[in-house]
């Protein structure tokens, strides 16, 4: 039946070609768009370490004077906090990070200085966020704790300055001193470059910076603070910097602690040591506040707003505009069965039942909707290479994967038979006496 | 022609007029808002930075045999360095002037500060943006000086590489001016930056220049501090001004000139826009492209809606005019001439199309409010609903059009044939 069924469709759209056309091409444009941007929020809007997201938390103090910080502790730590946190090594995996950007120069390579940005950062970030490697491997705690001149660095900057051969052992000149390469990535990007997020709820929904790409250079904390001192950003101060760069002992929040914690025990444990933490440095003196907070990972992004609200407002602008779309295609198929009406009378009376219309009708919407959704599909290829053309962070980013693929197909075939229900039970509902009378 | 017939008919297709209203609504609800996205976008774009943009270039390079260290040696060889590529500059013909600069507005890369009017203020009175350069700053981006005076040679100083650096006197923005002293007295008075106890007076007031970030930081895109230090650092950028339409001939000509000066640079345009000579316009095409891009894609969007709604209303009337064929020619047998006929379909278009945008005008206000709420924007004036329904009342009229003429061109005969 469904063959015949088939048989029917093709020839009722092949008999009006232009109406057929507007259907199939108001059912793509609608598909092509929403799928865009569907397509890139989901690309945003992801996990960006899937099976251990829920493990990872971001602790949080405050070491600001009295009244300065009145929405909760700052988005990143003092130093002397982070330091102490790390310290006592509570949590399973623990890293402290803070930015910069260094100068790099390779001995052995005649390219002129780059200016890359650096990550210091403890031997636990690689394993904590599964940083896979290419050549070589993290630093050791004993290179850390023995203050050695080490560092990874990306894939990105090793084609750069390499041209991608294994340069485990190669010396680069980070500022003033010579280190030693022990690691280089592979091509790595999270998205969102979640431990770097931070301050999105001051971003006014200009967000794409947290699509960016990770750093070039990797350093052992305390090295690295050594190495490239002076040249290290504050997240923000409540006083005077006696030497700007050098953050150490100045009242700014500038380092930022992400720790693994494996189980809802030792979760409620770590809550419990900063909360303590909190209390001794207020007894100490040293803090004014005793607020904590520990997001986990996804808690964090969300707080921090990371989808741009750019790509917010484009998605639901795609599915309004996929809705017009369908009450477009559905007004359409409703005047098209309807005006068959005669022929429906007919085959009525010969004795097809209401479902065996029904099912005809839906048959032909869902030949539109398949059709469509192949136009739908090269749209939204089309409309994710025009994403990638586009001058923001994550434009590298825009792929369909083949799940989107398969979204896309699916929206595209349900929609379509969303748009031919109406009109198909208004067409079954066609009393057969009335439509023969008039013949 | 009157009402009632038309009713009658439409009753018949109830399921077809509510779609073609529906669809007509929500297109007017979201051609409106995205109409006023697009002009807020395009308004943001065309704000002026208070600098004269024309003929204006920047160079961003690195000096690579300069030392690097902050000794005073260093930074006394680097600064000599520094100071004769400015001179090569300056001496070129097509150069009108040129000096050294900290950052541009809209080249996103800023140092930032707050501004107190105590020494050691734990809270600053305002937010700004300190810009740096020497006394040929004002003259070379063409920012206008509303009050006081210009830097003068003896108050630059050139021991600095960037970071917190106070001194005596700056030059201020008059919003940050205003927001520092509401009383308008701004020129002579005292101020500490970052919270720091070194006092520095304000010798000098221009009328405008915006601030390097478009996203971050908007509420004080307009506050900004030109203090008198020559940017000391291997990594350097310099602003350039052409003489009236001799930019590409500068551009070209600084070049050359700072190569064959001291080939050890790099001013290749590379490292991720960083390094190069620039037209002004490039760097304000960079920085707007997101807003730009996001206009355009409005517009594309308003323009297929558009498109796919007339296109729904051809081909609904195209069927409603096939089923009535009968009834047209029965019309026309009764004496009613192609122009009754004609103006029958452009009324009952006119009765859909008016319930769609009356439904409409409501739905694109709802919008907004929901976006306002939603994406802070602002609140869109309801010029924007009335060119909207004018626009989607002359595009349901120009879609009826051809089925309209194509029913009046049915002959009376129809009247006699069965179907």
């Amino acid at each position: 039946m469904f063959a015949y069924y088939l048989d029917l469709a093709l020839r009722s759209l092949k008999r009006n070609k232009v109406l057929t056309a507007l259907m199939i091409l108001a059912i793509a444009v609608g598909i092509g768009a929403s799928m865009t941007t569907l397509t890139v929020m989901h690309l945003l809007s992801g996990d960006p370490l899937p099976g251990r997201s829920q493990q990872i938390f971001y602790p949080q103090v405050d070491a600001t004077p009295a009244g300065y910080a009145k929405g909760g502790p700052l988005d990143m730590l003092d130093y002397h906090s982070a330091v102490d946190l790390w310290s006592a090594h509570r949590a399973d995996r623990q890293a402290l990070i803070a930015n910069s950007e260094v100068k790099v120069r390779t001995p052995d390579v005649s390219l002129p200085p780059l200016m890359v940005p650096m990550l210091a950062t403890t031997s636990d970030f690689f394993a904590m966020f599964k940083v896979p490697f290419r050549y070589g491997s993290a630093w050791t705690a004993a290179d850390a704790a023995s203050r050695a001149r080490v560092a990874v660095i990306s894939s990105d900057l090793n084609d750069r300055l390499f041209g991608g051969a294994d340069s485990v052992g190669k010396i680069l000149r980070l500022k003033d001193s010579d280190v030693r390469i022990v690691g280089v990535l592979q091509t790595w990007r999270p998205s969102p470059l979640f431990y770097d997020v931070r301050a999105g709820r001051f971003a006014e929904g200009q967000t794409s910076s947290f699509y960016d790409k990770p750093e070039d250079v990797f350093m052992p904390f305390f090295s690295g603070l050594e190495v490239n001192a002076g040249n290290f950003w504050q997240f923000t101060c409540w006083g005077k910097v006696a030497t700007p760069g050098h953050l150490q002992d100045a009242p700014c929040v500038w380092v930022a602690l992400w720790v693994q914690l494996d189980d809802a025990t030792k979760v409620a444990d770590y809550r419990a040591f900063i909360a303590s933490y909190a209390q001794q440095q207020k007894a100490l003196g040293r803090f004014a506040s005793t607020q904590t907070r520990m997001p986990s990972l996804m808690q964090w992004l969300v707080f921090n707003h990371v989808v741009p609200s750019d790509v917010k407002l484009q998605t639901w602008l795609a599915f309004a505009f996929l809705a017009i779309c369908l009450f477009n295609v559905i007004g359409l198929l409703l005047a098209k069965f309807l005006r068959r009406s005669s022929e429906i009378g007919v085959r009525r009376a010969l004795g097809a039942s209401r479902g065996a219309i029904f099912a005809q009708c839906l048959v032909e919407a869902g030949v539109v909707g398949v059709v469509g959704g192949i136009g739908g599909w090269l749209r939204t290829l089309t409309g994710l290479w025009l994403v990638r053309r586009q001058p923001v962070e994550y434009a590298d980013l825009a792929h369909l994967d083949l799940g989107m693929f398969g979204l896309t197909f699916a929206v595209a075939v349900a929609a379509s038979l969303a748009a031919g229900f109406l009109p198909a039970l208004r067409a079954s509902g066609v009393a057969p006496a009335l439509q023969l009378k008039t013949l | 022609m009157t009402l009632p017939p038309i009713l009658a008919a439409l009753r018949k297709h109830k399921s077809g007029v509510v779609l073609i209203t529906l669809q007509i609504a929500l297109t007017l609800a979201i051609v409106c808002n995205a109409v006023f996205i697009i002009g807020q976008r395009v308004a943001t774009v065309q704000r002026p930075t208070g600098m004269d943009e024309q003929n204006l270039f920047l160079i961003q390079q690195q000096i690579v045999n300069a030392p690097t260290g902050n000794d005073a040696a260093s930074l006394e060889r680097r600064y000599a360095m520094l100071r004769s590529d400015l001179m090569t500059l300056r001496g070129l013909p097509d150069v009108a002037s040129a000096a050294p600069v900290r950052s541009l507005p809209l080249l996103q890369s800023s140092n930032n500060g707050g501004v107190g009017l105590q020494p050691n203020q734990d809270h600053s009175t305002a937010t700004t943006t300190f810009y740096g350069g020497d006394e040929d700053l004002l003259k070379t981006l063409g920012v206008r000086l509303v009050a006081g005076r210009n830097f003068t040679a003896s108050e630059i100083t050139h021991d600095d590489r960037g970071g917190d650096w106070q001194p005596p006197v700056a030059i201020v923005t008059r919003a940050l001016a205003d927001q520092l002293f509401p009383a308008g007295d701004a020129l002579g008075k005292t101020v500490y930056f970052n919270g720091g106890a070194v006092p520095t007076t304000i010798i000098g007031i221009v009328a405008r220049l915006q601030t390097p970030n478009v996203g971050w930081g908007s509420d004080y895109n307009w506050n900004s501090t030109l203090l008198p230090t020559f940017p000391n650092d291997t990594y350097t950028r310099t602003a350039v001004r052409a003489k009236p339409g001799q930019l590409d001939a500068a551009m070209r000509d600084a070049r050359q000139a700072l190569v064959a000066a001291n080939p050890q640079r790099v001013i290749r345009n590379g490292f991720a826009g960083f390094i190069g000579i620039y037209p002004y316009s490039d760097i304000r095409a960079r920085a707007y492209r997101a807003d730009i891009g996001m206009a355009l894609l409005m517009g594309v969007i308003c323009l297929v809606l558009l498109c796919v709604t007339g296109a729904g209303i051809v081909g609904l009337t195209s069927f409603w005019v096939g089923q009535r064929r009968r009834q047209i020619g029965i019309r026309r047998a009764l004496g009613a001439t192609r122009t009754d006929i004609l103006r029958y379909f452009q009324a009952e278009n006119l009765l859909i199309a008016g319930m769609g945008v009356a439904l409409g005008a409501a739905l694109a206000v709802g919008l907004n409010l929901w976006l306002m709420q939603q994406f802070a924007m602002d609140r869109m004036s309801l010029l924007y609903v009335l060119a909207g329904v004018v626009a989607l009342l002359a595009l349901g009229q120009g879609a009826v059009l051809a089925p309209a003429l194509r029913a009046s061109r049915v002959s009376p005969v129809e009247a006699t044939r069965s179907v």
